[in-house]
């Protein structure tokens, strides 16, 4: 069936079957292949996207589901600019192979969006529907915690590693 | 060392822009016109005869190109591996020996349709009994493998490489030793229990044939390309040179993606059959039961020691699981547990190990591979000496060092060269800035509060940084390949007419900023800024042989080669300098994107001249021969022995068994540090990993040989809320071995942390009675250890 | 990974939909569909024809309704957890929206979604329960409420029949001298992911002692279920901690308490009696 939506702020419209999954219709269709799949049952999150402003899990969504909706991928998510929480992963390590990256700063995004000075604790359970397992988390919090001070218009905390040898 | 800031520096990752914006390309963000999809049919037997397969209907639909069984596939011949116990099919068409083995492939011409078509084939199966416990398999009472004669494939025994007479009187010694009555014997069956590797990528492969050029292009999740093009063309029949292996972005491997698997030959072949190019995309539930798995172990742990903490004999009777079959390097993994059977100790050491089949996934290598679990029992045990005989865990571990005068070169006890250590000094490191004895007085009034909180230790070395050429003839080359070489590191280093550089390596990277830290190594030698010198991986076209990105292995084999490589490029370079300056070679310093005459600054070259004439050798010295690089195959003297000591102090909920982190304290030595923040971040990873091990993480089989935790749901790896914020530090013991002094740092978060908790868990409900509980500590086995003890 | 195919059928109203259900034998709602889609992934569970009521309007809010609160079946988690309104008049079922799934679950998940899959390590199950809500189901041939004290059957098994949607949950308000709270162990320890064992309370108090309650337990058998031995015998106490503690050791009397991967029937049945100690104290805080 023909389903029309908006996606990082273009009309797009595209013919999918019934079962076609957002993420699929995103990545196979578009072209828009930053969004990941990481599992099968809606527990990694490597493919959040954001659903009129709120992130959800692309993977665990009919892409019929999102007609008439506003979708908003990592790649849209600045525009080539850098969003404060890509910074943040940049400038504290927030990632190693990159595959969960993109759903982690949707959801954090997300997060920062409606709270900008989040706790430790609360960072850390805003992303516990995104799995890492390459990062132990530390320096996502931090990176987290790095685009929450920027967003909040303040100098980020010193980075945590040692430098001297 | 250092002639600039490279090398050492917190520089910012130069992979992360793309991977940040969406923009990184992993195997199925590559679209080929025309391409096709694969799925396949998988056993929901652990142990079956195929009677019948029926794919009439399958082939019927719309959409569906081909199904392959077993007898399509005959010509390639069953897959290899090191050591090979059994064939391994490419698709099994007699009896299925693990849930999950594939029997049929389809291809079709899309995902959705493909796994229709799968579900559409029927095949008819005659269940047989499946072995699945460890010691049932040991005896042997049903063989697993027709025609074979015991199901123990292995047997790995230390002190390595002695006479079985000399192993024996090690164990004669251990044993009189027992018998004194002036010593105490400590003894432990312990579980280190399967893992699931569970990198968020799951595995893909894309290939292409080209039937014009005779070539396949394959993009695989791979951590080995090389070795994945030599299998590829072994199994084709091709040469090595018409293979080509991509490994573009890799979304985190493990040892998961560290072998030759039989879809990415099935497609390759499939490929060829069909002139369209296949693509296979792994799911959750397939990365689970056809994906190896890694540990998986029961043995048990003996320390005789007298009651003032000298540790007599140490004594490991394990039996390891290999699963059906055995893959790249099966078995062994429990050799290289072997490898550190005694730890950082020094104390007579037998240790025995049995690898055994079972109808189960095969197990491989898994972050560690091997020396966590070996690590995990010596680190288990030496605390339960420590509490018998009423002594503090970290004294007791300091009195039976190896002492930091043995070394370099100290002969451990199982019978290995270890290059560098200094372990007391890192233990006391570690108290030091954990402040130990503050901890203990926390600990003592938590508990006088009616809290179970406990502290941890463990101390470890590891073995890395694989391997010296001499080890090839045990099992350390990709022979089995058709690559014949050494574990060698390798690279070329080629500085372009522009003045940037190119470093070219045959492994790829899932994660480990390998963009950054080669960059920076070169850097280092030839004074050329980072971001003007670009490091190409994973690509078997343009690179050297390389091995693969395993074993905590790249910096120290892998990156010494490109070092090399650098500094005979600047051997050159500084030739044509000292040309160009008309000074003397020796006196040619590189710095600042060219090189000068020592002590006077002023007097320089940029590397764009230096670049010209070798590449314009008119100008340049009689003899000069064009070009400016340098490839370089490097083979360390040994292998690598990092090690550290970790702490955690936990709290467990009585009343439900929960266990909370709430310190966790590291202090790693990895020896010269080429990126701290890319260091720290390899240690905040492995930990994690290893407290997944220690409180969550285990792979369930019924006694039918199902997986019960196959899904993300019911095999919960550690979410952000799961774990602390790690406090990090490093002592520096650097190698003698390469010229970085580098050791390894991949894997030894994982090789200290997993008995780390352990062991604080077991310290915080002591005061109950407990002594022992084995991994994973979800709630209810704390709970349950607390009401036996009561 | 691949659901089967199809149909897909996206109503505007209720009527429409409530038709598409009749006239289609194994047709399944969905509002959010994140526990559908998963079984649907991994083809678990194919139905036919999905009826996916998510662009019928008008139900998406939540509304106090004087004595009750209304709770629209299109609510999401996120909304039941963070409206005021049910913080304040039914907080055991605020408290267990924030517990359900994660973030991006919640924000897509919804409350009436949970209580109709009717999962045994559900949350909200147990709020509902305690909360002695009320689920209002409309079909073709009519509307009719469930306690949800009948709600909960079986496995993955409410009272709904397949022809029913679950239009609104109406929850009582608690009012002077009444509080709620539900608390859980989940399988990774803490308080995420599924519980393996919950227990939401409400408790009514007057004149210093507990004149009534309703404790439910989540995670322990096939189904959420009401523990009606520790009401009993906490009424008429003061509810203290003492009292309390007494009360919880009947959490499973009459309560079927199964095995699985992350508890034992003596592992679960001990939990259950904590959580309904904690969840006790927490709504008498």
């Amino acid at each position: 069936m023909e389903i029309t939506l908006t996606v990082n702020g273009q009309d797009v419209s595209s013919e999918v079957e019934s079962r076609t999954l957002l993420v699929h219709l995103i990545r196979e269709q578009l072209g828009l292949t930053g969004t990941h799949v990481g599992c099968e049952t809606g527990y990694c999150g490597a493919c959040t996207v954001h659903i009129d402003g709120k992130p959800v899990k692309s993977c665990t969504m009919l892409a019929v589901q999102a007609a008439d909706t506003d979708v908003t991928t990592v790649e849209g998510l600045a525009n080539g600019e850098l969003h404060p929480v890509q910074e943040g992963f940049w400038e504290r390590h927030g990632l190693q192979c990159g595959y969960c990256t993109p759903g982690m700063i949707m959801t954090a995004a997300g997060m920062l969006a409606e709270n900008d000075n989040p706790t430790e604790d609360e960072i850390r359970h805003g992303i516990e529907g995104n799995l890492c397992r390459c990062t132990g988390y530390h320096n996502i919090v931090r990176a987290i915690e790095y685009a929450a001070a920027k967003m909040r218009g303040e100098e980020p905390a010193e980075p945590d590693w040692e430098v001297a040898q | 060392m250092s002639t600039t800031s490279a090398l050492g520096g917190a520089i910012r990752r130069r992979e992360d822009p793309a991977l940040i914006q969406g923009l990184g390309r992993y195997v199925d963000d590559i679209k080929l016109p025309g391409e096709t999809s694969a799925a396949f049919v998988r056993s929901p037997f652990a142990r079956a005869k195929i009677l019948s397969i029926d794919t009439s209907d399958a082939l019927a639909m719309d959409g569906v190109l081909a199904v392959y069984t077993a007898a399509d596939v005959e010509s390639l011949g069953p897959l290899i591996a090191q050591l090979s116990f059994a064939p391994r099919p490419l698709l099994n068409g007699g009896e299925v020996k693990h849930v999950g083995e594939a029997v049929a492939m389809v291809i079709a011409s899309d995902r959705y349709v493909a796994q229709d078509a799968a579900d559409a084939i029927f095949v008819d199966y005659e269940p047989l009994e499946a072995v699945i416990d460890l010691k049932d398999s040991l005896s042997d009472r049903v063989l697993i493998h027709e025609g074979s004669e015991s199901n123990t494939i292995i047997s790995w025994v230390g002190p390595f490489g002695a006479e079985p007479e000399a192993q024996q009187a090690v164990k004669d010694g251990i044993d009189a030793a027992r018998e004194r009555d002036d010593t105490v014997v400590v003894s432990q069956e312990m579980v280190n229990q399967r893992l699931i590797p569970t990198a968020i990528e799951p595995r893909r492969v894309l290939a292409e044939w080209n039937p014009g050029y005779n070539t396949l292009n394959v993009w695989s999740t791979t951590q080995i390309p090389h070795a994945l093009a030599g299998g590829i063309a072994v199994s084709l029949g091709l040469p090595t040179t018409s293979v080509r292996v991509v490994a573009p972005e890799v979304g985190g491997g493990f040892g998961a993606k560290l072998n030759v698997y039989n879809d990415e030959i099935l497609v390759s072949w499939a490929s060829k059959q069909l002139g369209r190019p296949v693509r296979w995309v792994e799911t959750r539930r397939e990365a689970a039961n056809s994906t190896i798995q890694g540990r998986g172990w029961i043995g048990t742990a003996t320390i005789v020691g007298t009651r003032d903490g000298e540790i007599l004999g140490y004594d490991f009777d394990g039996i390891a699981d290999m699963g059906a079959y055995t893959q790249n390097f099966t078995v062994a993994i429990p050799f290289l547990g072997l490898f550190v059977g005694s730890g950082q100790y020094k104390m007579p050491t037998y240790w025995k190990i049995d690898c055994v089949a079972t109808n189960t996934v095969t197990t491989d290598a898994y972050r560690g591979a091997g020396r966590p679990e070996a690590m995990y029992y010596i680190e288990r045990i030496v605390d339960m000496y420590a509490r018998e005989i009423g002594m503090d865990p970290a004294e007791v571990r300091h009195k039976n060092f190896i002492p930091s005068e043995e070394f370099p070169v100290a002969i451990s006890p199982v019978g290995f060269a270890m290059d560098t250590g200094d372990y007391a000094m890192n233990l006391d490191a570690l108290l030091e800035t954990a402040d130990y004895a503050g901890l203990r007085s926390e600990q003592e009034a938590a508990r006088a509060a009616g809290r179970l909180v406990g502290v941890g230790l463990s101390t470890y070395v590891e073995v890395c940084g694989f391997a010296p050429a001499g080890l090839a003839d045990l099992g350390f080359n990709w022979g089995t390949y058709g690559l014949p070489t050494a574990f060698n590191g390798s690279g070329l280093v080629r500085v372009n007419p522009d003045a940037t550089a190119t470093v070219i390596i045959g492994t790829g990277p899932s994660g480990q900023g390998h963009q950054t830290t080669w960059a920076q190594i070169v850097s280092d030698r030839l004074g050329i800024e980072v971001d003007n010198i670009t490091v190409k991986h994973g690509d078997t076209t343009d690179s050297p042989v390389g091995i693969g990105t395993f074993g905590s292995r790249s910096a120290a084999v892998d990156g010494s080669a490109a070092y090399e490589a650098a500094d005979r490029v600047r051997v050159k370079a500084a030739k044509l300098a000292a040309h160009l300056l008309e000074a003397s070679e020796e006196d040619i310093v590189f710095a600042d994107g060219g090189a000068h005459v020592a002590g006077s600054p002023d007097s320089s070259v940029a590397w764009g001249e230096i670049a010209t004439i070798a590449y314009q050798t008119h100008k340049a010295p009689e003899g000069t021969e064009p070009g400016l690089e340098s490839e370089v195959f490097f083979t360390p003297a040994n292998a690598t022995w990092p090690f550290g000591s970790h702490l955690a102090m936990v709290e467990v909920d009585a009343e439900t068994g929960n266990v909370e982190i709430l310190r966790y304290i590291g202090m790693d030595d990895c020896g010269n540090v080429i990126n701290p923040m890319i260091v720290d971040g390899q240690v905040h990873g492995g930990i994690t990993q290893g407290i997944g091990q220690a409180l969550f993480e285990e792979a369930i089989y019924d006694s039918d040989g199902n997986l019960l935790s196959g899904s993300m749901i019911d095999y919960p790896i550690p979410t952000a809320g799961d774990v602390p914020l790690f406090e990090l530090h490093r002592t520096v013991t650097p190698t003698d071995v390469n010229p970085m002094g580098v050791k390894g740092i991949g894997e030894a978060g994982t090789i200290g942390s997993a008995q780390t908790i352990v062991n604080a868990v077991v310290d915080a409900v002591a005061p109950l009675g407990v002594t022992h509980i084995d991994m994973p500590l979800r709630p209810r086995r704390v709970w349950e250890a607390i009401q036996e003890a009561r | 990974m691949y659901p089967r195919e199809f149909e897909y059928l996206a109503p505007t109203s209720l009527d429409e939909a409530v038709a598409a259900l009749a006239s289609n034998p194994g047709a399944k709602v969905m509002a959010g569909g994140m526990s559908l889609i998963p079984l649907m992934k991994m083809r678990l569970f194919s139905p036919p024809v999905v009826v996916d009521i998510g662009r019928i309007e008008g139900l998406d809010a939540i509304e106090d309704r004087g004595d009750h609160l209304a709770v629209g079946a299109l609510v999401r988690h996120a909304d039941t957890a963070d409206s005021p309104l049910v913080q304040q008049y039914a907080a055991a079922l605020a408290q267990a929206a924030a517990l359900t799934g994660d973030a991006q679950v919640r924000n897509r998940g919804t409350t009436c979604g949970a209580i109709a899959h009717a999962d045994l390590a559900a949350d909200q199950t147990a709020a509902v329960l305690a909360l002695n809500a009320t689920l209002v189901a409309k079909s073709a041939s009519g509307t009719r409420e469930i306690a949800a004290a009948d709600c909960f059957v079986d496995t993955l098994t409410s009272a709904l029949t397949p022809e029913e949607i679950l239009v609104e949950l109406l929850v009582p308000k608690s009012g002077d001298g009444e509080s709620s709270a539900y608390t859980k162990l989940g399988r990774r320890g803490g308080e995420s992911d599924y519980a393996v064992a919950g227990a939401a309370a409400w408790v009514r108090k007057s004149n210093g002692s507990v004149d009534a309650a309703r404790v439910a337990l989540t995670g322990v058998g096939t189904k959420a279920v009401l523990a009606g031995s520790v009401s009993d015998a906490l009424v008429g106490s003061d509810g203290s901690a003492s009292a309390i503690e007494a009360a919880a050791t009947h959490a499973t009397d009459g309560v079927t308490v199964l095995e699985d991967l992350y508890g034992s029937v003596a592992y679960k049945s001990h939990l259950a009696q904590v959580y309904v100690k904690r969840a006790l104290a927490a709504a008498i805080e």
